[in-house]
């Protein structure tokens, strides 16, 4: 089975230096040729890798800013992130404006559909009065680890549509009932992360996504930044009075965004892909009473640290929190926000927000076989007692247990490990040569030049 | 295959070892999140009754191709009356312990829930033995 990850690494800047496969939280990297690759039933997209390469050998699949100018109402769906990433004298209606200048017909942030997301979460939550904790849908990278690595939570996770395809809903709705055809509306997801790009490419719960094209936030950044700087300080633009969002959906998008605005009684707000982990273990374990809800982020910070970030999260987050108090403001004096105005579709949202239930993938089984699997287990076992234990890496794999497992599964070979080959080399069962070439197989011919003075 | 572990009295730090190991292997050998999520829950009340109510203990684990087998072997003041104490609210706990969280008198009538057979033995004065099955098909 195939399984679709957004993150690739780019063979011919990989130095093979193993940071990636070190970090990975899911061991998703093995190092062989004196390469990185990503095994994709493993991937759950969370960009540790991304962040961790030293020569920006990982890169994310996204689609050609180009392709907006196919469309006459080419529509840019924006994260509200994505406004935090610019210093405080750059305005969000500026960039909505540069964005139009840009070429996008249309600009809408996808956090307009955060109260509709809410919604669809508590009428959820009303008619599953069984299932216990409710599991956020917002962040796709969680979605999949649950999928991969904690299956008897997936029937946990709300089967709901996120803002951002909510969003894209609202914006076809809107569109068509223009009278624009379909075909001339182009869709445009500005991604802060790969695990988003992966939800529109490969959507967990649905055929395919309405979204016809992904943009990396970083390039339409560099864009958006350096067109406002062409224009100078003093250029007059038209500002939008269309932009604002009310500060709950503002904040929605933060840790604790989701939980503040919850009606649960219980409820954890997690972000962190290790702090993630270590919560599902206990709660898989029922050791976690009386939980209602859980937002789980992958990135500390959740959005504002996302992998495409421009700026500190920290920054980002303040300046989002500045934006929400003046949001705040404007709605205590009576002003209606921006995201009311999606209220007229509202019950043909939420009515549409359901997808198919979260299903198990698991990356751990050994064999769909039981009794095949237990045999494999006890292979591995036995291996693990003659590896070193130290998890050294050289084999190419991140742990001793990741690497006998490769080899059980017929994915590596046990000769890959430094210890072992000095075993057999000393009791002659393998030659200088044959060794050598074990080593070069894994990590390539270039690692030693010579020999080194001291 | 068989795994041992050692449970100490009053370590309630480590409470759940066992049962996160054994979480792990039954995923590896692709059995049913559901029916993990069982064994798990059984055998992490035990653990902890073991750690809260006894002087701690051991955990042996057999795992074949159709089910698991779990024994949790304790040294402590054992039941005297063990069909009284698989009524739930039940407790034979010490107040120490009762003072601790412990002790509503769910333990053993939860483990009965999440598994196929149960088999509580005990002799007071000397321990409680909990042997456990849960079939995975």
């Amino acid at each position: 089975m195939e399984f679709y990850h957004a993150l690739q690494v780019e063979e011919s800047r990989c130095i093979g230096c193993s940071r990636c496969m070190k970090i990975c939280p899911t061991e998703a990297i093995r190092i062989f040729g004196g390469k990185a690759s990503i095994q994709e039933h493993r991937c759950i997209d969370c960009g540790r890798c991304y962040e961790e390469c030293p020569a920006q050998a990982i890169s994310i699949k996204d689609d050609d800013f180009e392709a907006i100018h196919r469309y006459s109402h080419s529509v840019a769906l924006l994260p509200a992130v994505f406004m935090g990433q610019f210093p405080d004298d750059i305005s969000v209606s500026r960039v909505y404006a540069s964005l139009q200048e840009l070429g996008f017909a249309h600009v809408m942030e996808v956090e307009s559909a955060a109260m509709i997301y809410k919604d669809a979460k508590e009428k959820y939550a009303r008619e599953h009065p069984d299932v216990r904790p409710l599991i956020s849908s917002f962040c796709p990278a969680i979605v999949r680890l649950i999928q991969i690595k904690y299956p008897s939570l997936t029937e946990n996770v709300m089967p709901i549509k996120v803002p951002l395809d909510l969003s894209a809903m609202y914006a076809l709705q809107e569109l068509q009932s223009r009278g624009i055809p379909r075909e001339e509306i182009g869709l445009f997801y500005i991604t802060p992360c790969a695990a988003k790009v992966s939800a529109v490419k490969a959507p967990v719960g649905e055929e395919k996504s309405l979204i016809d094209g992904v943009i990396n936030m970083n390039l339409l950044y560099n864009r958006v930044y350096k067109h406002i700087k062409d224009q100078g300080k003093n250029h007059q633009y038209k500002p939008l009075s269309r932009q604002r969002l009310s500060a709950d959906a503002v904040l929605s998008t933060l840790t604790n965004g989701e939980r503040r605005i919850c009606t649960a009684k219980r409820s954890y707000s997690i972000d962190g892909i290790e702090n993630v982990m270590d919560f599902l273990d206990k709660l898989e374990n029922d050791e976690v009473e009386g939980v209602e809800f859980l937002e789980l982020r992958a990135c500390d910070q959740s959005c504002a640290g996302a992998l495409l970030r421009v700026d500190n999260r920290f920054l980002c987050g303040e300046r989002m929190y500045a934006r929400a108090r003046k949001a705040a403001e404007r709605e205590r004096n009576g002003e209606m926000p921006r995201d009311r105005e999606m209220d007229k579709y509202k019950d043909y949202l939420i009515d549409n927000a359901l997808v198919d239930e979260v299903q198990p993938r698991s990356m751990m089984v050994l064999d769909e076989n039981i009794a095949r699997a237990l045999e494999k287990m006890e292979k591995i076992e036995k291996m693990k007692v003659h590896l070193p234990q130290i998890d050294c890496g050289v084999c190419g794999a991140p742990t001793c247990e990741a690497f006998a497992t490769d080899v059980v599964c017929g994915q590596a070979d046990l000769h890959r490990c430094v210890f072992y080959r000095l075993h057999l080399e000393q009791a002659g069962k393998m030659t200088l040569d044959e060794g050598r070439s074990n080593m070069y197989s894994v990590w390539g011919d270039d690692r030693i030049s010579g020999e080194i003075e001291v | 295959m068989h795994q041992e572990y050692t449970v100490i009295e009053g370590d309630f730090v480590n409470a759940g070892k066992a049962s996160s190991s054994v979480k792990k292997t039954l995923k590896q050998l692709n059995v049913n999140p559901q029916v993990v999520k069982r064994v798990v829950v059984a055998l992490y009340e035990a653990e902890v009754n073991a750690i809260a109510h006894a002087y701690g203990g051991k955990v042996l684990v057999d795992i074949d191709a159709d089910k698991i087998k779990m024994v949790v072997a304790d040294k402590g003041p054992g039941i005297p009356d063990i069909a009284w104490a698989m009524e739930e609210g039940h407790s034979t706990a010490r107040p120490e312990v009762r003072d601790m969280g412990f002790g509503a008198g769910m333990g053993l009538p939860n483990m009965q829930k999440n598994v196929d057979k149960l088999n509580v033995t005990s002799e007071v004065g000397v321990g409680t033995t909990v042997e456990m099955e849960v079939n995975f098909q």
